[in-house]
């Protein structure tokens, strides 16, 4: 049986999300999982994963701020080590800068951002976007490791796994970058990337105060809900840049994604035209987003969005 | 310091994509091309290091012969020359052989500090900026948007889903460069002519043999044809209605 080793973010004993789905894809290989984890609260975190569907889970001990380069070098041991045929993170900001030095350091090629991952002879083959998804291509690697980063929100975490063995290594320290402060979000706040459903404001929105309406409606999910923005938005100064959906923001595939007043150019619809169900607002019934949109409402988001909110509102207090 | 700016010649934002008869590669016929978004971030950055540090401004790629337009657009914003490795297949080139191409160019160069975009908007990859800097065995911080070059060292603040990270390192660096760190200058006219006279490298890219090996290239499965369900609030118990029982994501 081959074994995949997968990095898993955790904070404070938790494994993020996107980590625990990465674990679900590894494990839906038929491969052994074998997770690093490094941090505070990352022994409490490896306890946890046997069910998520890691055998074994090392803890890297002794390293008290998280260094990538550092890092990377621990987890490419660990591939070694478990003589490794995978190696996988989460295409999470933290995943995606680690992976790629873990496969630079394993000399192995990464595909970054997969949206499927299946095993192929002794080695595996990926889905991944290019042009944020205006085309799908499928690959293998000739490398001894096969190396990659799944997307957030397309792969199912396990719950019913099995045990893990839990080992500790010392980490390496004194990493030539170094984590030295995190500036967090406010809590409960969810990235646009990861959110379950993106409440998204364009041009239509016409200024940035009238953003508000949108963070009711997002607020109105109870927490599962981001805000995202179209480039127009973002260069404009309105939102920040961190929120902006598409070919040069970010590629998003929530179970829902509501576009408000935003007309739909190609490079926002890359970013967002694999979400599960897609409802548009817009006053122009003519605009473009409403050929990708499973719902439509023509209309002015300033009357719709408001009375969605209290529809949404209704419907989340009584589930 | 030697400041070198790592940029990529990617199609332009706006193309459609249509696959080529080999059912593999895209069809790039039509095309127009651009220097990669985050690059030209990246060629702003490094413009404005030496402006605030000293130094010179190296402008590299790994591409055709034809990136010598996106070159010497860089070159006009004030860089003081350009190198191209050229490599017919520079599309095709995987980020493993990229990475060690830049790498031991980089190495000859001199180079102390190195931007690049945080992704080229073609493949979608963002992983040369680390790579590079593994095989040289250098510092790197990813998708930087506030940047403070000292000596022997720098501090960055990266974006995360979490927030606001600031990672210290010790240079030689690579740093990638996010949206939000600077505004990209226009070239002036006196840039543009005075570009013309910059040295303008071109040297063979001895790449390393592809690993990555593409199967097959499609387009996305077109969505489903949806509907415009009514006009303004009215429609909303309609939408409602759908999105609990037909999408079943309420």
């Amino acid at each position: 049986m081959s074994t995949i080793v997968v990095f898993v973010e955790q904070s404070g004993g938790t494994a993020r999300r996107a980590s625990l789905e990465c674990l679900g894809a590894a494990h839906a290989t038929g491969s052994q999982v074998v997770a690093v984890l490094t941090g505070e609260g990352a022994a409490a975190c490896a306890n946890t994963l046997g069910a998520a569907g890691a055998s074994k889970a090392v803890v890297l001990t002794g390293t008290e701020s998280f260094s990538p380069d550092a890092t990377a070098k621990d987890v490419a041991a660990v591939v070694k080590d478990q003589a490794a045929k995978g190696f996988l993170a989460a295409a999470s900001s933290t995943g995606k800068d680690l992976a790629p030095r873990v496969a630079a350091l394993c000399d192995a090629v990464l595909f970054a951002d997969c949206t499927t991952l299946k095993a192929e002879g002794d080695s595996f083959a990926v889905t991944r976007p290019w042009l944020a998804g205006k085309a799908i291509a499928t690959c293998v690697s000739s490398a001894a490791v096969f190396c990659a980063t799944t997307r957030p929100n397309v792969f199912n975490p396990v719950t019913d796994g099995g045990s893990v063995e839990v080992m500790e290594k010392p980490g390496t320290v004194g990493g030539k970058a170094t984590v030295v402060a995190v500036e967090t979000k406010p809590a409960g706040k969810l990235d646009v990337q990861e959110a379950p459903v993106v409440v998204a404001g364009g041009r239509g929105m016409k200024d940035a105060e009238s953003f508000a309406i949108l963070e009711s409606l997002a607020a109105a999910f109870g927490g599962r809900a981001a805000v995202g923005a179209s480039r127009a938005v973002v260069d404009a100064g309105w939102r920040p840049h961190s929120e902006q959906v598409g070919q040069t923001g970010k590629v998003v595939s929530p179970q829902l994604y509501i576009a408000v007043g935003i007309s739909g150019a190609i490079q926002h619809l890359a970013g967002m035209r694999t979400s599960g169900t897609i409802v548009a607002i817009n006053k122009d019934a003519d605009a473009p987003i409403f050929k990708v949109a499973d719902y439509g409402i023509v209309g002015d988001a300033f009357e719709v969005v408001p009375a969605l909110t209290e529809a949404i509102q209704a419907v989340v207090s009584q589930s | 310091m030697k400041i070198v700016a790592c940029i990529k010649r990617v199609p332009a934002t706006d193309v459609q994509a249509k696959v080529a008869a080999d059912a593999k590669s895209l069809d790039s016929a039509g095309y127009q091309y651009m220097t990669s978004f985050y690059d030209e971030i990246a060629v702003e950055e490094a413009i404005k290091t030496k402006e605030a540090k000293g130094g010179d401004v190296t402008i590299l790629t790994i591409s055709s012969k034809d990136a010598t337009k996106e070159v010497r657009e860089c070159i006009a914003k004030g860089a003081d020359g350009g190198v191209i490795l050229v490599d017919e297949d520079w599309m095709n080139r995987d980020c493993r052989a990229t990475a060690k191409a830049l790498a031991s160019k980089l190495t000859e160069m001199g180079a102390e500090l190195v931007f690049m975009g945080r992704v080229a908007t073609d493949r979608d990859n963002a992983s040369v900026g680390p790579m590079v800097a593994t095989y040289l065995d250098w510092a790197c911080v990813t998708n930087v948007v506030e940047l403070e070059v000292g000596d022997g060292e720098a501090t960055a603040k990266r974006e995360t889903e979490a927030g606001l990270e600031t990672v210290r390192v010790t240079l030689p660096a690579v740093i990638t460069c996010d949206k939000g760190l600077n505004e990209p200058r226009y070239a002036g006219l006196k840039g543009i002519m005075a570009a013309k006279k910059k040295p303008l490298e071109e040297a063979a890219c001895e790449a390393a043999d592809n690993q990555a090996q593409v199967l097959s290239l499609v387009l996305p499965p077109p969505r489903a044809e949806g509907r415009v369900i009514g006009e303004g609030a009215d429609a909303v118990p309609a939408l409602i209605d759908a999105l609990r029982n037909e999408a079943q994501v309420l």
